[in-house]
């Protein structure tokens, strides 16, 4: 069972305004048969202080990544993941979390591995919720079991994989890491400890667009036309373009990735979750340090 | 094989073992609960410091705004102090496990605590590597700050 679409005005502009809502809307349906609302945050307890009513908690690190293959969780583990949650393959499911949606944008990111056909984000995440007044709650549900197909992820569309990348070089790259993750100068971002990656700088040809330039003040996503100014006549994206977003582990590319590929329309992106952490360690792999993109070695 | 409780507080000081103790008691997932208590048990800043960040020192292996002070009386008892953002529980929890587990300990029995407390209290499967790495981040600080104050009085 679906959900009707968010009709607000800023929503509309975007290439597809079904994956995305606005806190009002999400207020206004709450509660609803067949809309499931998911919190995921970097920071594993926050949903327990207090999280939207009715929400349920999917955490990144304990959830949705196989804690030995280092991987993402197979299709029988999904399916049993979602229904604990008790989602239904046809429910509407809408994300948020804390961090301008970083890990909600990049727990999307992974339904959509498994196909989930009705996912979309929360506009602004759980800081515009909270910043709004609207309530909060530390009573916990107890779902349902849902019954929730195993379907095998397909990782082709919107992954990326080292190997991947390595043949792309010389196509669209952005790397969305802060500018001194960029040049090299740090591994990691301001206010974020060492994260143990042995080189600093970026992939041969990337263009550096900080993922924080997609997101307005208030958290929320700027209007369409405010994107294209970037990824469009700025840095010259083409929506024709296949692209690849990376970052230091995968999450805020994520929120890149849903950028260009729900704001804008862009229907080649892929997100190379190995990102920095395996690029910048990879023995033999090459790597260009400093604020120019740099060549592109001969293949 | 799992360590048992005796292995897992060696060389801690009685209040912190107690709370190793009990974090190793729970399943997995209510020690989680256990951390988020913490995180709400987390006492304020004396006025001194309250709305001064600059006048503590930041942890910068963490992941949100963390601040840590220490202050070392002349009998030589260390008085902790954090301040750790609501919005980061996991952190604050993390604060709050130090500020009641080496509490007016001496100089002495702060800097002889093992470093690899955090392990021992069985969150490396709820908590990602990375925030356990926060905690020890918080605990070096701590003893750096405690070494600088007893060489200097």
């Amino acid at each position: 069972m679906t959900l009707p679409l968010d009709p607000d005005p800023k929503l509309a502009e975007y290439a597809h305004p079904e994956k995305l809502v606005t806190t009002a809307w999400l207020a206004q349906h709450l509660g609803e048969a067949g809309l499931k609302v998911v919190e995921s945050d970097e920071d594993v307890l926050l949903w327990d202080t207090g999280h939207v009513p009715g929400s349920v908690k999917v955490d990144w690190h304990t959830e949705l990544n196989d804690e030995v293959t280092r991987d993402y969780v197979d299709g029988a583990a999904f399916a049993a993941l979602m229904s604990r949650k008790g989602i239904a393959r046809d429910d509407t499911v809408v994300i948020y979390g804390d961090k301008n949606n970083w890990w909600a944008a990049y727990a999307l990111w992974v339904f959509t591995l498994f196909g989930h056909p009705d996912v979309r984000l929360l506009d602004g995440g759980r800081t515009k919720w909270a910043a709004e007044g609207r309530e909060l709650t530390t009573d916990a549900p107890t779902p349902t079991p849902a019954d929730y197909p195993v379907v095998e992820r397909s990782d082709g569309a919107v992954r990326a994989f080292k190997e991947d990348v390595l043949a792309h070089l010389g196509g669209k790259l952005i790397d969305v890491r802060s500018p001194q993750e960029y040049t090299g100068e740090r591994t990691h971002m301001p206010d974020y400890p060492e994260e143990g990656t042995v080189r600093g700088g970026h992939i041969p040809g990337a263009d550096s667009v900080p993922w924080a330039r997609a997101a307005a003040e208030d958290g929320t996503f700027k209007p369409r036309a405010e994107l294209e100014a970037i990824y469009q006549q700025e840095k010259g994206l083409d929506p024709a373009d296949d692209v690849i977003a990376y970052c230091r582990i995968g999450e805020r590319s994520s929120h890149t990735w849903f950028v260009l590929s729900a704001l804008l329309g862009f229907p080649t992106v892929r997100n190379y979750d190995g990102s920095w952490t395996e690029w910048g360690n990879s023995v033999r792999v090459p790597i260009v340090r400093g604020a120019e993109r740099g060549e592109v070695p001969a293949r | 094989m799992t360590a048992g409780t005796e292995d897992l507080t060696a060389g801690l000081p009685p209040a912190l073992a107690e709370i190793v103790e009990d974090f190793n008691a729970l399943p997995v997932a209510d020690r989680l609960q256990l951390l988020l208590e913490f995180s709400q048990g987390l006492p304020p800043l004396p006025p001194r410091l309250e709305g001064h960040p600059e006048l503590m020192e930041k942890v910068e292996e963490c992941q949100s705004p963390v601040f840590v002070d220490v202050e070392v009386d002349g009998d030589s008892t260390t008085h902790l102090h954090f301040s750790a953002p609501r919005e980061a529980p996991t952190t604050r929890g993390f604060a709050g496990i130090l500020a009641e587990g080496l509490g007016g300990l001496s100089a002495q029995e702060v800097l002889a605590v093992p470093a690899d407390v955090g392990s021992r209290l069985g969150l490396d499967q709820a908590v990602s590597p990375l925030r356990m790495r926060g905690l020890a981040g918080m605990l070096a600080r701590v003893k750096r700050q405690v070494r600088v104050a007893t060489a200097t009085s």
